[in-house]
């Protein structure tokens, strides 16, 4: 009977489906306000000078053989891995605890987790600044513990921003894992330990390799997410550490090198969708694996 | 593996998860807190735990015209390009989600491919775009730029509601005599309501929020709330922003109890 609805599906007079055409206006914006203007982007980064005359590809020659601008990119990217890797760690035990739990504590988990995804970003970030801060509530609690006697700095530090990120980029990973988690049959962990496996041997075997695909998904969404966070890595990461985000406001808004910044732009753009075509790549053999089941 | 080898195993196992979930939604939640606390402070620093309480800053906020500016171009940008996107999004929505056409698809990936873009790189095509055609900057250049980067949440929310919309209510309704434009009216639309709601709301949050795509497109005239704050707290460690935050905290708690009453956000977000 299912097939028989599917089978009429593309009949003509067919009423199940709507027609392209309302897909349009959406199409026409698009086309004009998002790809018209990456494709000049694109045309401005190809000019060797400010003015956009000559043609040429010096801006992407200055940019990849420039040790600064490279160790920018590399840090940037390292960062992403980072804040991801911190991510997947808090957040996988979220999303397993949220499938255990009853109906009440699963919707205060969602809360719990929704919460800063909804909030802005310089409230979180600021948040960030109050406990890193040097009176902050880290070092309030060090001093009066007697563990230090001047207070640490936080702020303004790698291992700062790394735990500032991955806190305003959790939901991201937490989301897709709780849908991967509900959908993982509970009858394999139990088949699994009827044979002989133990608890953590059947998370690693079983567990973990069911739910790749929420991995991927989450890690794909933190990463991309994590490394264009231009707020936090300016306010949390103060003057010292410069990432691409910066490094791009930086020259196009200080300095109005337009082609400069257009590079810029779309190397980054580039190496975003390497990474995010690379879990991708991981995602679908991971599916398949899934699928296997 | 004796059962009481196993039953230690098993037991380190959930203690061990249960610690890191414990503290890993401790430490998402307890920024929040610790901006709600210190915005009652009664002195000039943001030490925490404050030395008194009072609701100055609050006072404070009250009087802060530049804030108080920009919070209302930000709400005015939200609402305009929330509306857009429900009209131009539910509608893309519509013609793609049933349809098994290439252009389907790749009109998807197109509408999706925000999401996953540095919109910073956006941000900057649609200055040098804007100054190029002789657009100059204002809220309308900011409407149509956050409308870009927050219709992708209308599609996916509309487009997973109509994937749960059974085909055979629309054949009934066709059989019965209805036209396709009164099905539509009583049938598909109550149906994927909550999701059009809750993609909205989620459009409206991020439009409220968006810094990148701002950054490029606003001036002194056209100031937007984030990028504001963002900028006082380069200059100094103002207590005005603590208070400023905590309203917003709240403000987007309360929305947050709205709209899981009326839409179950949380189960839409979760599939």
């Amino acid at each position: 009977m299912k097939s028989a609805t599917t089978a009429s599906a593309t009949a003509p007079g067919d009423v199940t489906s709507f027609s392209l055409g309302l897909a349009l206006p959406l199409g026409v914006v698009f086309a004009i306000f998002f790809v018209l203007p990456l494709a000049q982007l694109f045309y401005l980064s190809l000019h060797n000078d400010t003015a956009a005359t000559v043609w040429g590809l010096g801006q992407y020659i200055k940019f990849l053989s420039d040790p600064f601008s490279l160790a920018v990119l590399g840090s940037t990217l390292l960062l992403g891995a980072e804040v991801t890797l911190a991510c997947l760690v808090l957040g996988y035990p979220i999303a397993w605890l949220y499938q255990r739990s009853g109906s009440r504590v699963q919707t205060l988990i969602i809360m719990i987790v929704l919460l800063p995804l909804l909030t802005s970003v310089v409230v979180r970030t600021f948040a960030w600044i109050v406990i890193l801060g040097r009176q902050g509530i880290i070092n309030s609690v060090l001093q009066s513990l007697g563990l230090i006697g001047t207070p640490l700095r936080m702020i303004y530090t790698q291992g700062g921003l790394i735990a500032a990120l991955a806190q305003v980029q959790m939901p991201l990973m937490v989301l897709p894992l709780i849908t991967a988690i509900g959908r993982i049959d509970p009858n394999l962990a139990d088949a699994s330990a009827s044979l002989g496996a133990g608890s953590w041997r059947t998370f690693v075997k079983v567990m973990l390799p069911l739910s790749m695909p929420g991995i991927i998904a989450g890690c794909t969404l933190t990463y991309a997410a994590a490394i264009t966070a231009f707020i936090t890595q300016s306010l949390v990461g103060g003057g010292q550490m410069l990432f691409m985000p910066m490094y791009l406001y930086q020259q196009a808004s200080t300095l109005q090198n337009w082609p400069f910044a257009a590079a810029i732009s779309i190397i980054f753009l580039f190496a975003v969708l390497a990474i995010v075509a690379l879990f991708s790549m991981l995602g679908r053999r991971a599916r398949g694996y899934g699928d296997a089941r | 593996m004796s059962g009481r080898q196993r039953n230690w195993e098993a037991l380190s196992f959930q203690i061990v998860m249960t610690a890191i979930a414990v503290l890993a939604l401790i430490l998402i939640v307890s920024p929040s807190l610790v901006v709600v606390i210190v915005s009652f402070t009664s002195g000039f620093s943001l030490k925490f735990p404050p030395q008194g309480y009072s609701t100055r800053w609050y006072v404070e906020l009250w009087n802060a015209w530049q804030l108080q500016f920009a919070a209302r171009n930000s709400v005015v940008v939200a609402m305009s390009s929330t509306a857009l996107s429900i009209v131009l999004g539910v509608a893309a929505a519509l013609a793609i989600s049933r349809s098994k056409a290439l252009t389907a698809k790749l009109l998807d990936s197109l509408f999706m491919s925000p999401l996953v873009l540095p919109a910073l790189a956006f941000g900057l095509a649609a200055l040098m775009f804007f100054s190029l055609i002789g657009l100059p900057i204002s809220l309308l250049t900011l409407v149509i730029g956050h409308t870009i980067v927050c219709v992708p949440y209308v599609v996916r929310n509309t487009v997973a509601a109509l994937a749960q919309l059974e085909p055979t209510l629309l054949e009934s309704s066709a059989i019965l005599g209805a036209s396709r434009l009164y099905t539509f009216r009583r049938i598909v639309l109550p149906l994927i309501r909550p999701g059009i709601i809750s993609g909205a709301f989620i459009a409206f949050m991020s439009s409220f929020d968006n810094v990148p795509v701002s950054l490029f497109l606003r001036d002194a005239a056209t100031d937007m709330l984030p990028i504001r704050m963002w900028q006082d707290l380069e200059g100094k460690l103002d207590v005005t922003i603590a208070a400023l935050s905590s309203v917003l905290i709240i403000g987007t708690v309360a929305l947050m109890a709205i709209m899981e009453r009326t839409t179950g956000l949380s189960k839409r977000l979760t599939g």
